[in-house]
């Protein structure tokens, strides 16, 4: 007998003391749980995602579109940086007074290039506002899941209000489970040492989010 | 039995050694402390924290009813994704079939992300005897791995350890393994994380296999959910070509929409956090990201023995948030190793003896590593009754009874030594379907804490040699529980 069907067999023996259940998913599970919590205006909900990304040390910056090239370049030579990761689907004009030199996100690059990039510039899918996290799906302008992992700067750039959500249960209904998902929290963190939280270990040290106020048009929903 | 630790002595004398240490009963201290009070505070933003427990409680029991179908389910979508499911019935099968898949990438090295399955079977040392060096990444594993040590904590395995101990085991022993660590490394805890990001970065760039567990499998779209703070669980999941993970089967959970409820619980619960810094969802494999080769490999290994016991059952509802050892008592005076398993706690006091079976001397006193305060019920985020389980696993080692064993029906004889035993547990029951005279029990107990021998004479003996004594609280959790709030009014008092 192979071990699935030796598994597969235990599992059914195991359950025989139960009587049949033959109610379908939908009923099984009392979901009466919130959607979201508290109600909050558009505003409040953008205003709520930048104090938890904040609480969470990840550095928050508010423009308009606009703004945002100006701003992209600012940060960047704040830092230094000298190589910067821009993947495809970017809009261009995010980057467009970028004077570090571009890297674009290809499949030939090895994980030794990526270590030599300064920073990386990425749009997301959405932003949760309870809980200041932003959502990554690889989609245009987001690039491999690598990409914002190796280097030690990430700059994401969230559309507001149209990527925001309040609530988890509100970004899972936007997302899709076939793409690779990557939730990000603030920078990464440990607490392994006395419980004293140290920001950054293995992904960016610094994360920075600029939230660029659009007027929300129907098409944003992705 | 694998991942049993070898020559592990009982639970009493294990925790006896342990009390009596008291750098670890400082760290230890401090740590539950803080995690107890920054965890009522997370839990407290949600205003349907209850509908939430509730909810998670029976998404898992609906599952492990229903485990069958959705492991098939699970299967077929991780498949149609372009993943490959592997079965293993125990310890040795899994360990020979990750470590054949790690031969056959023709790789001599591996990097691991922490997974309390892959330490439960013992893989790290499989590997090893197979020629396979596995580097654990997640920093407090590191620590660990490093001092030749054993974890004790769930979430933060490195618990008994303290700086100081930390840049010592960093000085001493990053060398041997990789990049070594600075000559002037101080114990500042940013100091300590940046020689752990440099010793471990050149791994990650350079490692072609990587292998993960995983705290979710979604039956419906064959998605696997991995909820870490550091990024190495990215860097284990996305730079390697080959990506294995070792799940249990209770892991599974049916849709997609169901991680709205863990997604919401687990962070709070674990590290008290609104959400933990980095989430990676994957489905089987993605053309041009990550890993171009995914296996997963389903773990049984005593969990369809468990599933088979009607009242034992609930412990495989666990999400390994470790939120029921920051409450408990015991846990916080004995700590993690006294266990003697991968799964310290109250948790670990239902489960390894299930998962295991009561045979040695170490499995047999867990389900009597505990007070019955009931403080781990109360903050389970799936609402795992605890005491009744421990309840019903004394009485079976006490009393024998059946079991299932590997699949197959057992009846085991009555402990030897536990005669005594059998009398206590008929009190205990009683105790526990009148909760009013357990918690005057307990203040008495208290109360009276300094006549207390550490060992009963006469008859009692069997009793107190699986039980120490002065392990009675100068206050019950209960009562502390009630007078603080759950730990979020200020202590007073300085009593404890
Ligand atoms: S038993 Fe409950 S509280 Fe303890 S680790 Fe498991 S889920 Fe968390």
């Amino acid at each position: 007998m192979s071990s699935r069907d030796l598994i597969l067999g235990r599992v059914r023996h195991a359950l025989a003391d139960l009587a049949d259940d033959p109610a379908p998913y939908a009923q099984a599970v009392e979901r009466s749980y919130l959607r979201e919590h508290g109600e909050r205006t558009v505003g409040q909900t953008v205003a709520l995602l930048a104090d938890n990304l904040a609480d969470y040390r990840a550095v928050v910056h508010r423009c308009t579109g606009p703004e945002v090239a100006g701003t992209v370049a600012r940060l960047l030579s704040a830092r230094g940086a000298r190589t910067v990761l821009v993947p495809a689907g970017l809009p261009p004009d995010w980057s467009a007074d970028v004077t570090a030199v571009r890297v674009p996100d290809s499949l030939s690059s090895t994980a030794y290039d990526l270590d030599r990039a300064d920073s990386v510039i990425t749009g997301c899918a959405v932003a949760v506002a309870e809980t200041g996290t932003i959502v990554l799906d690889g989609g245009p302008g987001q690039g491999r899941r690598r990409i914002t992992l190796v280097p030690d700067h990430h700059i994401c750039v969230v559309r507001v209000p149209a990527q925001v959500v309040s609530s988890v249960p509100q970004a899972l209904e936007r997302l899709d489970p076939a793409r690779p998902l990557t939730w990000i929290s603030g920078p990464s963190a440990t607490s392994d040492i006395e419980l004293d939280r140290v920001e950054g270990v293995h992904g960016p040290r610094t994360l920075e989010v600029l939230l660029v106020d659009e007027q929300p048009t129907p098409s944003d929903h992705s | 039995m694998s991942g049993t630790f070898v020559g592990m002595p009982a639970f009493p004398e294990a925790a006896r050694g342990a009390v009596h240490n008291a750098t670890l009963r400082a760290n230890l201290r401090h740590a539950t402390t803080t995690i107890r009070r920054k965890r009522a505070v997370a839990v407290a933003e949600l205003s349907d924290w209850a509908e939430l427990r509730e909810a998670g409680k029976q998404i898992k029991d609906h599952t492990l009813r229903h485990l069958d179908r959705y492991l098939e389910q699970l299967e077929d979508a991780v498949t149609a994704a372009g993943g490959t499911v592997h079965w293993a019935a125990d310890a040795d099968e899994a360990n020979r079939i990750v470590t054949g898949l790690v031969k056959a990438t023709g790789e001599t090295e591996v990097v691991k992300v922490k997974s309390m399955a892959t330490q439960e079977i013992g893989l790290n040392e499989a590997l090893e005897a197979a020629g396979i060096r596995a580097y654990e990444t997640d920093l407090a594993e590191l620590i660990v791995q490093l001092g030749d040590d054993r974890p004790s904590h769930i979430l933060v395995p490195a618990i008994h350890r303290n700086r100081g101990e930390i840049r010592d085991i960093f000085r001493a022993e990053m060398t041997r393994w990789g990049r070594p660590a600075p000559d002037d490394l101080t114990d500042t805890p940013a100091e300590l994380a940046e020689a752990a990001r440099l010793h471990l970065r050149e791994k990650f760039l350079r490692t072609k296999v990587g292998i993960s567990g995983a705290n979710f499998m979604v039956a419906e779209t064959g998605t696997l959910v991995v909820v870490e703070s550091e990024g190495n669980g990215r860097m284990c999941l996305t730079l390697p070509e080959t990506l294995i993970s070792v799940v249990g089967i209770e892991k599974t959970v049916p849709t997609w929409r169901d991680l709205e409820v863990f997604l919401q619980t687990l962070p709070r619960s674990s590290t008290a956090e609104r959400m933990n810094p980095y989430t990676s969802m994957w489905t089987g494999t993605t053309d041009g990201d990550g890993p171009r080769a995914f296996h997963l490999v389903l773990l049984d290994n005593g969990r369809t023995d468990t599933l088979a016991d009607a009242v034992g059952r609930q412990a495989l509802r666990c999400i390994r948030c470790s939120a029921c050892l920051n409450v408990c008592p015991v846990y916080e005076r004995a700590g993690g190793h006294a266990y003697g398993s991968v799964y310290p706690g109250p948790i670990g006091a239902i489960l390894s003896p299930q998962l295991r079976g009561t045979d040695s001397d170490i499995d047999a006193s867990l389900p009597y590593a505990s007070t019955l305060c009931g403080a781990c019920y109360e903050v389970c985020p799936v609402a795992i009754d605890i005491p009744e389980v421990l309840v019903h696993l004394r009485e079976r080692v006490a009393q024998g009874g059946q079991v299932t064993r590997a699949g197959t029906k057992v009846v085991l004889k009555p402990a030897r030594g536990h005669a005594a035993e059998r009398a206590a547990m008929r009190a205990t029951r009683w105790a526990l379907t009148h909760p009013g005279a357990v918690r005057a029990g307990q203040r008495l107990a208290a109360r009276t804490r300094r006549f207390h021998p550490s060992r009963l004479p006469g008859p009692g003996k069997a009793w107190t040699a699986t039980r120490d004594l002065p392990a009675v609280p100068p206050e019950s959790f209960g009562d502390w529980w009630k007078r603080t709030n759950g730990g979020t009014r200020d202590e007073r008092g300085g009593s404890r």
